[in-house]
Order: structure tokens, then sequence, then C-alpha cells
């Protein structure tokens, strides 16, 4: 008996010190079905901690559908039949007695186009503070400015922080989102082309944004635009039709590509 | 252009035209008939007195007692329509979103709800009382056209709540929210406005509905002080007093015409004004 609580201690010591490159996300053989489609193929991969992933690849080829597996917005589909294992932190999330809502909070989600709540920009990041049990106003009043500073819009909202989220332009709601998803305190960002429809310098903001967050979580970037791929990604995952062709460090990736597809795409990619 | 396709061209804007002319007139005329008729009985006593003498045969008092009644009754079935509409339209947005073939099922038969006749609600409702043993009250007139309305209220509300886009919902539920908070939190206040509009139309048409409260609320000469009374409504109060022999009674029949046409005009009218442009 004396030597398994030994054993434990040692494992704790072990967790506290993870090395960055420790993996955060491990998914092993996922395979995603909807009515006879195969959408995902036998995906295996590890994605590292504090670094971003980029998930490359031509429209259709499943990234989506695999960033939506990773929090499980994939139960919204019930035509979807999936199999296989995605480990967060070393915890199943397709395991029957996980808490859903608990494995979302650990993820911040950045979608295509902005979906602000229905309510003011200081609710729209308060709301996810009190799903956490997070009621106290000055410590509500501290979060909303820290994760509003967060992604630079602190400055231009604050003197309008009860007026409606819906007003602010397309840029700026997409940088609330990324601030709402923030303040429930994830480990990891998820975002589907959180860019496409975004102007230009909106856009060139959310990269940056990236760049400095990836020192405190772990982001993983559907994208099929080859320019944000090289700009931002630490890590790259290139998939196409269900299937990951290749992946690993960016360097690695862009400069010898394996596949014919992949040269093809950094071919006509410029 | 060819000569033919101009003709063509001139024909049918004429046929538009046409028809539209004569769907503005018939609302004209409606509206001068009972006004000509009813708006030179309009009086104070009118609308702040109860019949004297009885509805039929008295030719003093007012209608007090179907416009309060008639209030009574539509805003208790509108609440009470409300309460069952507002989760079921979010259930059918929020659960059922991707058993696309279960809700156009659900939607069938909702619309083939709100095209029953409301006197087979009527009819449906008192056989139903009778064999509960119920009277005619306001309490049964209530539940009659909360019945009638529901369908009305549900579409309404769903229409409102389809338009909201799954990306919302996936934003919610990304934050951790369970369905239900997602549903009452985010959803509700997104179709707000919209709600206002459903709430206007089925409020209108449970006030304007004759057929349902004919056999269930009764008709009485006073003001209802409770669900167990029976209540006097304006579509009943028309229908009676115009065929009263006696021509004040009449008159006070147009009159009430006058008042539930105005009712339902404001409502509409508020209900466009409300409906959320995008």
């Amino acid at each position: 008996m004396p030597s398994t609580i030994e054993l434990k201690q040692e494992t704790e010591v072990k967790v506290e010190s993870i090395p960055a490159h420790v993996p955060i996300v491990k998914i092993d053989k996922l395979n995603v079905y909807s009515k006879g489609t195969h959408i995902l193929k036998d995906v295996s991969t590890v994605i590292p901690k504090n670094k971003i992933t980029v998930l490359l690849g031509p429209s259709g080829c499943g990234k989506t559908t695999l960033l939506k597996c990773l929090n499980r917005l994939t139960d919204l589909y019930p035509d979807l039949k999936i199999n296989g294992s995605i480990k967060i932190d070393g915890e199943d999330i397709f395991d029957a007695g996980r808490d859903i809502t608990t494995i979302r909070q650990k993820m911040g989600l950045l979608l295509q186009r902005p979906y602000p709540l229905p309510m003011s920009i200081y609710d729209n990041i308060a709301y996810g503070l009190k799903l956490k049990g997070i009621r106290k106003k000055k410590i509500v009043n501290a979060k909303v400015e820290k994760h509003l500073k967060e992604v630079a819009l602190w400055d231009e909202v604050k003197d309008r922080l009860k007026t409606s989220a819906q007003r602010l332009s397309i840029g700026q709601q997409q940088r609330l989102c990324l601030a709402r998803g923030l303040a429930v305190e994830p480990e990891i960002i998820l975002a589907d082309e959180p860019s496409s429809a975004l102007d230009p310098i909106s856009s060139k903001v959310i990269d940056e944004e990236f760049l400095r967050l990836k020192s405190d979580y772990t982001i993983i970037l559907v994208t099929h635009s080859l320019r944000q791929a090289k700009r931002l990604g630490d890590n790259i995952i290139f998939m196409y039709y269900g299937e990951i062709v290749e992946s690993g460090p960016a360097e690695q990736v862009f400069e010898n590509p394996q596949s014919k597809i992949l040269q093809e795409y950094l071919r006509v990619g410029h | 252009m060819t000569v033919r396709r101009k003709y063509e061209e001139n024909f049918f804007r004429f046929l538009s035209f046409l028809f539209t002319a004569i769907i503005v007139f018939a609302l004209v005329q409606i509206i001068w008939t009972i006004a000509k008729k009813g708006v030179p009985s309009l009086s104070w006593q009118i609308i702040s007195q109860e019949p004297k003498g009885g509805y039929y045969f008295g030719k003093d008092g007012g209608i007090l007692n179907a416009i309060a009644g008639s209030f009574y009754l539509a805003v208790s079935a509108t609440v009470l329509a409300f309460i069952i509409s507002l989760p079921v339209a979010l259930f059918m947005n929020i659960y059922l979103i991707r058993y696309q073939r279960l809700l156009i099922g659900i939607r069938f038969f909702l619309d083939v709800l709100w095209g029953v006749p409301s006197i087979v609600y009527g009819a449906f409702s008192f056989t139903l009382l009778m064999y509960l043993g119920y009277k005619n009250s306001l309490g049964a007139g209530t539940i009659t056209v909360a019945a009638m309305i529901t369908p009305i209220m549900i579409r309404a509300m769903d229409e409102v709540v389809k338009t909201i886009p799954i990306g919302l919902q996936e934003a919610s539920l990304a934050l951790g929210s369970t369905k239900t908070e997602t549903a009452y939190k985010v959803f509700f206040r997104e179709a707000l406005p919209g709600f206002a509009t459903a709430i206007l139309l089925a409020f209108g048409r449970g006030i304007g509905d004759a057929a349902s409260v004919l056999f269930t609320a009764g008709y009485t000469d006073y003001i209802p002080h409770s669900f167990s009374e029976p209540t006097a409504t304006l579509p009943l109060a028309i229908f009676f007093q115009l065929s009263s022999p006696i021509e004040e009674v009449q008159n006070r029949a147009y009159a009430a015409a006058v008042i539930l046409t105005l009712i339902v005009l404001v409502l509409s009218v508020s209900a466009r004004l409300l409906k959320p442009r995008k």
C-alpha cells in the first residue's frame, strides 16, 4: 500500500510541472458519419499546450466538424454518429458521466460571424461569469474590465457598457465574443475562421490578439487561408476529405511538404 | 419588347390594381357602414354604464358589461395561451431544431388547429364543460378562447424564434449554458420584440371572436366579479342587441361594433409597428 501513495504523490508533482509541449488535447481514431457520409476518417492527433494549432484545408474537408467535436457542439446534430475518443487534460469528453457544460467552459469559442448575446456589452461578459457562480458585483466589474482590455476593446466601449452589444461594429462584436469566451477562463480557444467576415483591420487585430494570447491559452484555429496559417501557426494539421494528410510544426509542414495534395495547395495558395 | 408582351404587362398591371382597389373599397365600406350607424350612438353613457332593464329590451344604459367582459376574457385567455405557447415555441426551436421532419409535422398540426373554426372550439368546450358539470362562465370562456388562440400564438412565436441563427445557440452553449438557460436567457430576449407582435395578434383574435364564447361564457347584464360568473362580450353584445326589435338597443349594437373594430384596429397597427425590422 505505501508504494501506491508514493506513486500518487509522484504523479501529482509531475502534473504541476507540465512542460509546454505536453499535449492538452489527444484525439484517437475519431470517426464521424452523417447519414452514410464519412466526414472524419480515423483522425488521430495531439494538440500541444500554449501553441497555435492551425487546422488547414479546403472547404468541406471536415475542419469545422473536428473543431465542433472538441466541445461537443456536435450534440446539436443528432444525425452525426461519432466514435473514437477525445481526451482533454487526460479526460475523455465522450464519457457518459461527464458534465458537458464544464467541458465547454474549458474552451472559448469564436465563430465565423460574431454572435453577441441579446444583452448589453457588460452583460455579454458577465453572463458566462454568472454561469460559473461568480456574482459579486466587484469581481464581475473587475473581470469585465480585464477581459475587455485583453481584446483591446475597453477604451472603445468603457463609456457605454450598458448599451446593446448588437450595436457594435462587426469587428468590435467579434472582439467582444473573444472577451466573452476568455471570461469563463478557458484553457483552450476554439476559433472557426474567426476573421473571415471581418474587414482587414479588425481581422489583423484578432490575429494579433491570438499571438499575444498563446502564452496563456492553447489556440485551435480553423482556416482555409494559407496566409493566416503561415502568420499564426506554430503547429499545422492539414486535412483533406476528412483525413489528416500531414501534421507537425509549421516550418516542417510548410518547408517540406510530403504529400502531393499539400504541395499543390501550397503552390496554388502562394 | 414585342407589342404582345407590352399588352400583357399592361393587362396584368390593370388586374392587380383592380383587385387591390376592390379590397380597399370593401374595407372602407365596412368601416363606413359601422361608423355611420355606430358613431352617432356612441356616448359617454354607452361606454360607462351597464344596460338598464335588460340588454334586450332596456333602452337605457350602455355596454360597459361587454367592454369589461371582453377585456377580462381576452386578457386572461392571452395570458393563459402565452404560458403554454412560450415553452412550446422555444422547445421546437432549441430541442427539436435538427429533427426537421418532426417539426414539419408539428407545424402542420398547429396550422390545422389554427384553421379550425372557432364554433368548433366552442362546441367542444361546451360538451366538455357539460360533462364536467361546469356552467357558462368567464373561466369557461377563458379556457375556450385560450385553446383557440394558443395554436395561433405558438406559430407566430415559432416564426420569430425560427429566424434566430443556430450560431447564437452554439455561442450560448459554448459558454457553458444549458439548453434551458439558452432558451430563457438568450433566445427569449432575442425574440422579445417579435413575441409582442405574436401576443397582440392572438389577443386581437381572442377579443373579436363570437362563436367560441357563445356556448361557454354566457351573457349577462353585469360585470363579472369572478371566473365562475357568466360574462358579456362585445361580439355577443353586437349579436344579441342587433336582433332586438327596439331601435335604441340596435344602435347600441352598432356602437359596440365601432368599439370592437377600433380595438382590433389599434391592436393590428401596434403589432405592425412592433414588428422588428431587419
